[in-house]
């Protein structure tokens, strides 16, 4: 105890290791991180360069020829991407809402000690992780009986309860003082007024995890879209990109909508430029979320 | 009588929390136990007029053409094999990337660095492939651009399977080391000063430091995460895999994995009967690794098994 009360005393110096070490770590964190970044430069300096320099030239790591054709030409008729994106918010904002409210229900009643089945109905949600039917099964299901087929429950209701989740909330609310629920039900609060008026409110950090991770997830989600949607209409923004880049007709479908007149249409760049129209939220939005998913991960590293 | 009754109170006291309970006990009840008898499809000659029940048995004929025709072996490979890699490489990447950040003095630096790994996280695979799309294609690929100017010959890298190993690999790494570093370095931040001071004052230098303390210290982490990559070895990445190879049949000898072998099966041949066999397969050969996993861990080490 003594030497290490020395040693703050001392205040520890960095050895030449260390500083050697150091300057190691910059240099290669700094290389990893660029390595991370670069793939999104070579998509934001494709989606500026002229055709013509595409074409001939191929994408390259500045616009060889700059240009902004590819962004008037998708943004001539932005109906298909509005509507995609309209798809993909409403989506996202419903199944957020509902998810969150469920989850969090979920994993607070699974953790309450005074509630008898909590151990049945803990391993009837755990075995899931553990066995599941497959996708065939499910597809059968989801298409010959709950008929997903053009429906847009079909993007909400797939993957709106992760059993993950629940056992994440179950986790960190376990950590509750039961103190609590018990001076709410002095004061005459029933159970789903404790839930909403007293454990929610001091709930924020898991509530704020689940809630981020699970919009993500929906913002991001182009397999649904492409098991159950057909409808061009109800595409949601990914999987709208996803068929714009993979076929050609989709591409000339949009160019032919639009009354611009151009020499040669940007066929090539319009795929750049519409990943960066889908992906635009995201990025923008992601300086200020960030934070909320490293203290996310951190309680999920933290609870095991 | 008696116990009848409180079976009853019982009942009305905790009615309010089951009524909590009930959309989540519903749901996991129609989209995950529903279709569990439906694995009987495993064992019929499906047709989408006769239904499930009503479609003819036609014994193991589903499983005997999987596996005669070789797929099997192959996308069970492929899919083992790629997520060990996975498994390996992220772990030693994410790793050393949150040890070398820690150390690092600049909080500044450092949280525009982690920012910048994360971001990959965010995106979805079909800005992924459009991405690997625009360095990849034989026409105007950044890749193709480079070879032609430094005066090499032009790579046909969408129909040279050999490629795809190291493409996917290095693609899924870029997408997750982020989000695994952060978990990592949550862990380091959570490791007790004393242990790292005392450690100093006896003269410990960076790499004893890092082999016997932070190490060690983040194995239970390290163990965890493996752990539940382990659970899903024969799961594959779909998303990774179907939205950078597709239906690029050229591939598929490289990449094709039982997750997109079932997805194809079901959706694009219409083989229902085979595609649910593989399902079946893949869902039994999880479960089984799960559980010897877990038990092989209970026994060595009953601290990290997972249940």
């Amino acid at each position: 105890m003594e030497r290490i009360n020395a040693a703050k005393k001392r205040k520890v110096r960095m050895g030449t290791d260390e500083k050697i070490f150091n300057v190691l770590g910059y240099i290669i964190v700094t290389l990893i991180a660029l390595i991370c970044l670069f793939p999104f430069w070579i998509v934001v300096m494709g989606s500026f360069t002229s055709e013509a320099s595409v074409i001939q030239n191929g994408y390259w790591l500045w616009p060889r020829e700059f240009s902004l054709d590819s962004y008037r030409q998708s943004l001539a008729s932005p109906i298909a991407v509005l509507k995609a994106y309209g798809v993909t918010i409403l989506v996202t904002t419903v199944g957020t809402a509902i998810s969150v409210i469920i989850t969090t229900m979920t994993g607070w009643v699974l953790q309450r000690k005074d509630f008898p089945w909590r151990n049945g109905f803990s391993m009837y949600f755990f075995f899931t992780t553990l066995f599941s039917g497959g996708l065939v099964p499910w597809y059968i299901l989801c298409v010959s009986y709950l008929g997903f087929t053009n429906n847009l429950l079909g993007l909400i209701l797939p993957g709106m309860i992760s059993v993950w989740n629940i056992l994440l909330v179950k986790g960190f609310m376990g950590g509750i003082p039961f103190e609590l629920v018990e001076s709410g039900k002095i004061d005459g609060a029933n159970d789903i007024t404790i839930f909403f008026r007293l454990i929610l409110p001091i709930s924020k950090p898991v509530v704020a995890t689940i809630l981020l991770f699970t919009a993500l997830a929906y913002w991001n989600d182009w397999y649904n879209c492409m098991l159950f949607i057909r409808d061009k209409d109800m595409y949601n923004l990914q999987y709208f990109l996803h068929h714009l880049i993979n076929s050609a007709k989709a591409m000339r479908e949009i160019m032919t909508q639009s009354t611009l007149v151009m020499d040669s249409l940007p066929v090539e760049t319009m795929k750049m430029s519409m990943t960066i129209i889908v992906t635009g939220p995201i990025i923008l939005l992601y300086p200020f979320i960030q934070k909320y998913f490293v203290s996310g991960l951190t309680i999920g590293a933290v609870k095991g | 009588m008696k116990t009848k009754k409180n079976r009853l109170k019982l009942l009305k006291n905790n009615l309010t929390l089951l009524v909590m309970l009930m959309p989540a006990v519903l749901y996991v009840f129609i989209f995950n136990y529903l279709p569990m008898p439906g694995i009987l499809l495993a064992f019929k000659k499906f047709s989408y007029n006769k239904g499930i029940f009503n479609s003819p048995w036609n014994g193991f004929e589903n499983f005997r053409f999987f596996f005669i025709s070789g797929d099997a072996v192959r996308v069970t490979f492929n899919t083992f094999a790629y997520n060990i890699v996975f498994l390996f490489l992220e772990i030693a990447v994410s790793v050393t990337i949150a040890i070398l950040l820690n150390d690092l003095r600049k909080k500044r630096v450092n949280k525009t660095l982690q920012t910048m790994m994360f971001l990959p996280y965010f995106v979805s695979w079909v800005v992924v492939a459009s991405i690997a799309y625009s360095l990849f294609n034989y026409e105007n690929g950044t890749v193709n651009g480079v070879i032609e100017a430094l005066g090499g010959d032009k790579i046909n890298i969408y129909g040279t399977p050999g490629y795809w190993p190291f493409i996917l690999t290095a693609f899924r790494l870029w997408k997750t080391v982020g989000y695994q570093t952060v978990i990592y370095l949550a862990a380091i931040a959570s490791i007790d000063k004393e242990i790292i001071e005392a450690a100093k004052v006896d003269g410990a230098n960076v790499l004893q430091m890092i082999f016997h303390i932070t190490l060690p210290q983040l194995l239970p982490t390290i163990v965890i995460l493996a752990l539940l990559s382990i659970g899903n070895i024969f799961r594959g990445d779909f998303g990774l895999f179907y939205q950078l190879v597709g239906n690029n049949g050229l591939l598929f000898e490289k990449t094709d994995i039982i997750d997109t072998y079932v997805f194809r099966s079901l959706l694009q041949t219409t083989n229902v009967g085979m595609a649910a066999a593989a399902g079946l397969y893949q869902s039994v050969m999880c479960f089984v690794f799960v559980m010897v996993t877990n038990a092989c861990v209970k026994k060595i080490q009953p601290d990290y098994a997972l249940f």
